[in-house]
């Protein structure tokens, strides 16, 4: 497999294309906006909680095809996990794209493992992070409307 | 295959690109026989960022550190002196490049973005008053805007911007409502960066020194592509840089008006710019050496002056006549692609085009042509109100030199086209 069909997996390409959870949440209690100065990408993403679980997420923006499949799959991803669980996944998330694959990522990543192109490509490592950073915005924002923001 | 002991050629190119022997001077280039990204051919179509270097600059360079590397303006010995006088000949071989009335127009900066600050925090600061306009476009790189901006807000001056036109050209109508006698400086990009849209700052010029107002063009994108004439121009300030014109990073021109320059305070102060300094006071020598505080860029001047001897060989109307095919013979197969918006389609135009693909980020579309072995600008290219003024995030930039080929373009048309397909 080439670098470049490594980077772009057919999973990324299909979330590119339809992307899920791409929607505005009108009721939701936490809200962040990210955005990469460098590149223009600009998402937002809403979060629903219930107690500590992320019970609802939702995202819209502009991006390239790795910020918008990486939104897309961790909406996917985190809906479901409590606050610890959607942070350790980030925190694997983020060994992958920039380390590298290691051998236990399809277990512990899953469908989250088709980025491990990204570390072949040290600058679009913040495309598919900035997503991850935005929703750990949201979860440390305050209780209200607006989250807070997250530049990477 | 080898006849008669000539070596076989590459193929003959098409016409209409007949004005330079693009084959010869692009053996001038030793990065464009380099391979990326495992084994493909470079094809160079980011020279708006940076342009690449001939082995006559890169030997400048170095001979000056192997055998004549001394401080300038210092010692009385042998090296300092040779090094002092290559120094004073390098500008003035920078002041009959650009037109100017005599070296002592010519200040060294780091770029055009220190020659551009240097103006605003000197002439800017000491003289603009609240009340006072500046005016630049909505096409300026960031480079020919933040400094203005954060003058006037210093000053308690007032920013303006001409808006542009749907093609990227400036709103002249609009220019002209924008000019006032309030206005004290326009500052104007002589190239877009982001859309290639040539500006007629002559004719623009003349109109605001008509009103009183100074004139700064910043020429880093047209420097290295068209023969600039200051005094034609009409303007008080130029500059540009020299990475884009084929010389090194770290080194860039100011071009200011005698009297202008004589009159503005120093900006940053220290060895070299001073007259005479007791513990009570300075008083400060007359320019160029008042705005070059501290050990210049030495060899990265030494690099200039040999860039602009290079250029020079080649003719920058030789240039011009290549670089015109190539933008014709890009924008006609680029530009008919399926998919493809040309953004910047002014009447008037340098060699580049700022496009995006529908559909698909530019980012991808660069990463795409990136495997190809293409290197392009995907981005905002320091332009946002030019993003902005087209609604878009960013754009992809292919900006060519006269080393680039015919043979290039294609290569560009099949990578936008594997783009397309990847993302479709």
């Amino acid at each position: 497999m080439s670098s470049l069909t490594e980077l772009y997996q057919n999973v990324i390409l299909e979330h590119n294309r339809s992307p899920r959870n791409y929607r505005v949440m009108d009721d939701a209690d936490r809200q962040a906006e990210g955005n990469n100065p460098l590149c223009g990408d600009q998402l937002t993403v809403w979060l629903k909680l219930e107690g500590d679980v992320i019970s609802d997420v939702a995202f819209q923006g502009l991006g390239c095809a790795i910020s918008r499949a990486s939104a897309s799959l961790m909406t996917a991803a985190v809906k479901g996990k409590s606050r610890r669980e959607a942070e350790e996944l980030f925190e694997r998330f983020r060994g992958l794209v920039t380390g590298g694959p290691s051998p236990a990522d399809s277990e512990t990543l899953g469908k989250l493992a088709v980025f491990s192109g990204v570390s072949q490509y040290p600058t679009r490592v913040k495309c598919a992070s900035l997503p991850w950073h935005t929703m750990k915005a949201a979860l440390d924002g305050a209780e209200r409307r607006k989250g807070g923001t997250a530049e990477v | 295959m080898v006849v008669s002991g000539v070596a076989a050629t590459a193929p003959p190119i098409p016409p209409p690109f007949t004005s330079l022997d693009v084959e010869r001077i692009r053996a001038d280039f030793p990065i464009l026989s380099e391979t990326v990204r495992g084994g493909r051919r470079l094809v160079y179509l980011d020279n708006a960022a940076t342009s690449q270097k001939p082995r006559q600059v890169i030997e400048a360079i170095s001979r000056f550190y192997s055998g004549e590397n001394a401080n300038i303006h210092r010692g009385l010995h042998y090296l300092s002196e040779r090094a002092t006088a290559a120094y004073d000949a390098a500008r003035e071989k920078v002041a009959r490049f650009l037109g100017a009335g005599a070296p002592s127009e010519i200040v060294f900066t780091r770029g055009t973005t220190e020659a551009i600050n240097l103006v605003a925090q000197s002439w800017g600061r000491s003289s603009l008053r609240p009340g006072d306009e500046v005016l630049a476009t909505g096409m300026e790189h960031h480079a020919n805007l933040v400094p203005w901006q954060v003058v006037c807000e210093q000053t308690g001056a007032t920013f303006r911007a001409v808006p542009i036109t749907d093609r990227g050209e400036l709103d002249l109508e609009a220019f002209d409502r924008l000019l006032s006698d309030r206005t004290r400086l326009f500052a104007v990009g002589h190239v877009s960066n982001a859309l290639g849209t040539v500006n007629p700052v002559r004719d623009l010029a003349a109109r605001a020194r008509a009103r009183g107002a100074l004139v700064l063009v910043d020429g880093a994108q047209s420097a290295p592509h068209m023969a600039v004439d200051v005094s034609e121009l009409g303007c008080d300030f130029f500059a540009c840089s020299g990475h884009k014109l084929f010389g090194p990073t770290g080194i860039g021109v100011l071009y200011g008006r005698q009297s202008i320059l004589d009159a503005m305070p120093p900006w940053q102060t220290g060895g070299d710019m001073i007259e005479r300094v007791t513990l009570e006071r300075s008083t400060w020598a007359a320019p160029p050496a008042r705005f070059e505080a501290g050990t210049p860029p030495i060899a990265e001047v030494m690099g200039l002056g040999a860039a602009i001897d290079y250029v020079e060989s080649v003719g920058l109307d030789a240039i011009g006549q290549w670089e015109s095919d190539l933008l014709s013979r890009a924008t006609e197969l680029v530009g008919a692609l399926p998919g493809v918006r040309l953004v910047g389609t002014a009447r008037a135009k340098a060699a580049m085009l700022s496009f995006v693909l529908d559909g698909v980020h530019p980012h991808d579309v660069g990463t795409v042509l990136d495997d190809e072995g293409i290197a392009v600008r995907a981005g905002h290219h320091c332009a946002q109100p030019v993003m902005q003024r087209f609604g878009l995030p960013a754009t992809v930039r292919a900006s060519f030199a006269f080393y680039n080929t015919p043979d290039e373009i294609e290569a560009l048309v099949r990578g936008v086209e594997r783009a397309r397909k990847v993302f479709g």
